[in-house]
């Protein structure tokens, strides 16, 4: 394989990469706060790429991803709601199950109101322009997706670390009823993280769909699973590590595929999750709870 | 009337009865301490204050209000804070967010204001504002547990066992503070194992058994009565 071939897989893994960090962050962003795994968050993702479908059947571009991005965020802040937070006080496992069944309710909801067959991913010129940079070509969204990814990681970062609601986030993570003492609207901050968590999976949906050409009610199931991963694979609650992990998987994923070894690109994730587990259960970043008594 | 009236104040956990219809008041400006030995419901008292325990049956009125079902944000911001039993800090913020997230129902010059009278308390949490909460010693950390929910600018502070696991000389430390920020005019309701402390240092003192008062009094008087003497800071008879 020449040089250049390889540098044109690692510019595609790169991308893929970046669209499995932003969903890797929400996995990791709710598991800090509620000690959920969030199990439809694949499937919010899903459903991501069929607002976009419809959005973009009745508006120009530009309004249809902000309808997309609301409709998605929404959808986020209304699961925790209806299907989360009734069992705020219930043990960890009946929340798991609860998001499991989202999981399936959305798939099938799905299956029922659009049907099974995979719809067309509408194409934004925009988007699918090719670039030529060297002996390198590129569609615009796979630039776009890895610079998109740090920017907006960057500004989370800065809304965790340095606002106030960054700092409730931070405060609860660690210990709800003493939040509760210090006045922090508890249901707020979990909003506020469902919010986060699942418009960082539309603006993620728009950047992988747009290479994908079509979305099935199953579309989220594989991604989700590979993104919780790198979620793991970083050290879940860690959202630097989320990232790293989503580029790892992303990159390492389709150089295989590029190797000849496609057949395996899914089995190395899993693998990579036992070998993790096994190895280092609290991820690369994942810190250790050391309790000062 | 009193600032903080408790009636009747029964709470279950399950099948069982942690407190058995307690009453006391709390004056303005007064150090009240409640006493007992472990699983006297001395927490679960001031927990179901804070409304984080719910109640089986009565009433707590406060200023005036009756505040059981209210959300505990609700009742911080009327000026009613604990400090919880085992400082509970949180050990990933540094000092300083650990005091701001204290202020978190204030506005930024209350703030400010608040911050500078608990770096004024406590200097030691000035000198240590950018390290990690969890990286303090039990003493700092039970002094910015203090300060922490002094940045809520309270008219009662409710202390959860300040002295537990402290050495004697950081006990006396935090118990002149107690006495300090009473003197500024915040009333101070306080549970402790360490009853000899407490009793010497509060107006006045309940005693609770099983949950259950059981005697009252004035701290200096219950210091002296020959029971109590005998079962919590034994003395002989």
């Amino acid at each position: 394989m020449s040089m250049t071939t390889i540098l044109q897989h690692c510019l595609t893994g790169i991308s893929l990469g970046g669209a499995y960090a932003l969903i890797a962050i929400g996995y990791t962003l709710v598991y800090g706060i509620l000690r959920l795994i969030n199990f439809a968050h694949g499937d919010i993702f899903m459903m991501a790429g069929y607002f976009m479908i419809f959005a973009l059947a009745s508006f120009p571009w530009p309004v249809a991803i902000i309808i997309t991005l609301v409709v998605t965020t929404v959808m986020g802040i209304g699961i925790e709601r209806f299907a989360y937070k009734p069992l705020r006080n219930a043990p960890r496992m009946s929340i798991m199950i609860s998001a499991i069944g989202v999981s399936y309710l959305l798939q099938n909801l799905s299956t029922y109101l659009f049907t099974a067959i995979p719809r067309g991913y509408p194409e934004l010129p925009y988007l699918k322009k090719i670039y030529q940079i060297g002996e390198l070509s590129a569609s615009f969204v796979t630039i776009l997706t890895p610079i998109l990814t740090i920017v907006l990681v960057f500004v989370l970062m800065i809304l965790v670390n340095k606002t106030k609601t960054g700092m409730a986030m931070r405060a609860t993570s660690k210990d709800f009823e003493t939040a509760k003492l210090m006045g922090i609207n508890i249901n707020r901050v979990v909003s506020v993280t469902f919010a986060i968590g699942s418009l960082l999976a539309g603006i993620g949906s728009i950047l992988y769909f747009t290479d994908r050409m079509s979305v099935t009610p199953f579309s989220g199931t594989l991604p989700g699973l590979k993104c919780f991963v790198a979620a793991v694979f970083g050290g879940i609650g860690n959202i630097p590590g989320a990232v790293v992990g989503g580029f790892f998987i992303g990159i390492v994923e389709t150089l295989l595929v590029a190797l000849g070894y496609s057949t395996f690109s899914d089995a190395f994730t899993f693998l990579l999750l036992i070998i993790m587990l096994l190895v280092k259960p609290t991820g690369l970043f994942g810190e250790k709870n050391v309790e000062k008594v | 009337m009193s600032l903080l009236e408790i009636r009747d104040l029964k709470v279950c956990y399950g099948g069982i009865v942690a407190l058995n219809g307690i009453s006391f008041d709390v004056n303005e400006s007064e150090i009240v301490t409640l006493i007992g030995a472990n699983g006297a419901g001395k927490s679960t008292t001031l927990r179901s204050i804070m409304g984080l325990v719910p109640l089986t049956s009565g009433t707590i009125f406060y200023d005036g209000v009756k505040i059981n079902g209210m959300e505990t944000r609700k009742i911080v911001e009327m000026g009613l804070v604990l400090v919880p039993e085992g400082r509970r800090v949180f050990p990933n913020l540094t000092t300083l967010e650990n005091l701001k997230i204290g202020g978190y129902l204030q506005d930024s010059k209350n703030e400010q204001k608040a911050l500078e009278h608990v770096y004024e308390l406590f200097p030691r949490l000035q000198e240590r504002h950018w390290q990690l909460a969890g990286t303090l010693s039990g003493g700092d950390q039970q002094m910015l547990a203090v300060g922490r929910a002094l940045m809520a600018n309270p008219k009662v502070i409710m202390m959860d066992e300040p002295s537990l696991g402290l050495a004697p000389l950081v006990v006396k430390d935090i118990f002149s503070i107690i006495r300090k920020i009473n003197e500024e005019g915040v009333t101070v309701l306080l549970i402790e194992q360490n009853a000899n402390v407490a009793l010497k240092t509060a107006h006045q003192g309940y005693v609770m058994e099983t949950g259950n008062i059981t005697n009252h009094g004035p701290g200096r008087e219950l210091l002296e009565n020959v029971d109590i003497r005998s079962a919590y800071l034994g003395k002989s008879k």
